[in-house]
């Protein structure tokens, strides 16, 4: 169990080391894959640790540092729990940071597919099964995530400077992907609501 | 976050919308990508002979910016020669539409795909002269 609050002459004291990183403060191995349950519930109990209300009659070093704590945590869990959001941190961790803003040249067949499956995305309400047609491109968005996911790892586990750069590639192409999904939820919840 | 109005007017009526023959010798075809925000970016130009750009358009999804930044691109780029349509910048496209710091990499991104269409224009140049005549 987490051992984060320690208590002296009647008081709670909460102790968080904010240099571990967020797989050691969750006390999970670092890795591609996490175990979520095991996650979800180290999460609840770090955030019952930490959480601001519990310091509310201490001094404001202790409840400032409690604010600081849960933040951190949210911060955390957060990034450990999406998968694309795991997969830029543990480049980070490997000293790589995924410049998302600077990079525009990309493969052009992946430019190409990215094309038509927005003006897919466009057409679907003129179709005549709009919301089967999102089910069918929603799918085909998951699995490629899905493909990403694996082709990551891979990079990732072997590790190497040109792995790494691979698996920047397989990270990029990816947040496409996630955003074109969260663009089909949106589009289903709009046509459920037609 | 609010927009400018060049930016409205740009998204409202964007200006060039369309496809061109990408198979044609003439034509040239940028396709560029934001992973950032997950932004794709196609921009096409028509070339005469003389070099000059006759036709120029875009297709883009994206946030306002985007659409606005590659909107103003095919504007600028129209009766330019290829040489005149390579030295507009980002921080024209940006200054043109006050683009806030934070959609600035959206005229990087119509500025890419400027440089993007001339080059690939200019490759298929060079493959014709290449190719033995049929």
């Amino acid at each position: 169990m987490l051992q984060y609050v320690i208590h002296d002459l009647g008081f709670d004291y909460v102790v968080v080391d904010l240099t571990k990183n967020y797989f050691e403060l969750f006390e999970l191995p670092v890795s591609c894959q996490v175990d979520q349950q095991r996650l979800s519930s180290q999460y609840r109990a770090l955030q019952r640790a930490v959480h601001p209300d519990r310091f509310a009659g201490d001094d404001d070093r202790q409840q400032r540092l409690s604010i600081q704590y849960a933040s951190h945590v949210n911060e955390a869990f957060n990034t450990l729990k999406q998968p694309l959001s795991r997969a830029i941190y543990l480049l980070k961790l490997s000293g790589r940071d995924v410049d998302m803003e600077r990079n525009t040249i990309m493969e052009p067949v992946f430019l190409m597919e990215q094309m038509e499956l927005r003006e897919s995305v466009a057409d679907i309400k003129s179709r005549k099964n709009p919301e089967q047609e999102v089910e069918r491109l929603a799918g085909q968005v998951d699995a490629d995530i899905h493909r990403y996911l694996q082709k990551f790892e891979g990079f990732w586990v072997s590790g190497t400077d040109q792995d790494l750069d691979q698996a920047e590639t397989v990270v990029r192409k990816m947040q496409f992907m996630v955003k074109l999904a969260a663009e089909l939820e949106q589009l289903e919840s709009e046509l459920l609501d037609d | 976050m609010a927009y400018s109005e060049k930016v409205i007017d740009h998204y409202e009526n964007p200006r060039n919308v369309g496809k061109l023959d990408q198979d044609s010798q003439s034509v040239g075809t940028g396709m560029v990508g934001a992973p950032a925000c997950g932004d794709v970016m196609r921009l096409q130009i028509q070339v005469n002979d003389e070099g000059v750009i006759e036709d120029a358009r875009f297709k883009t999804y994206g946030c306002g910016s985007a659409i606005a930044s590659s909107s103003l691109a095919t504007e600028w780029m129209k009766g330019k020669t290829l040489d005149e349509a390579a030295t507009i910048k980002n921080t024209d496209i940006a200054e043109e539409l006050a683009l806030p710091p934070v959609k600035i990499h959206c005229s990087v991104l119509a500025e890419d795909a400027i440089k993007a269409a001339i080059d690939d224009y200019r490759a298929k140049q060079k493959h014709d002269d290449a190719a033995p005549a049929a």
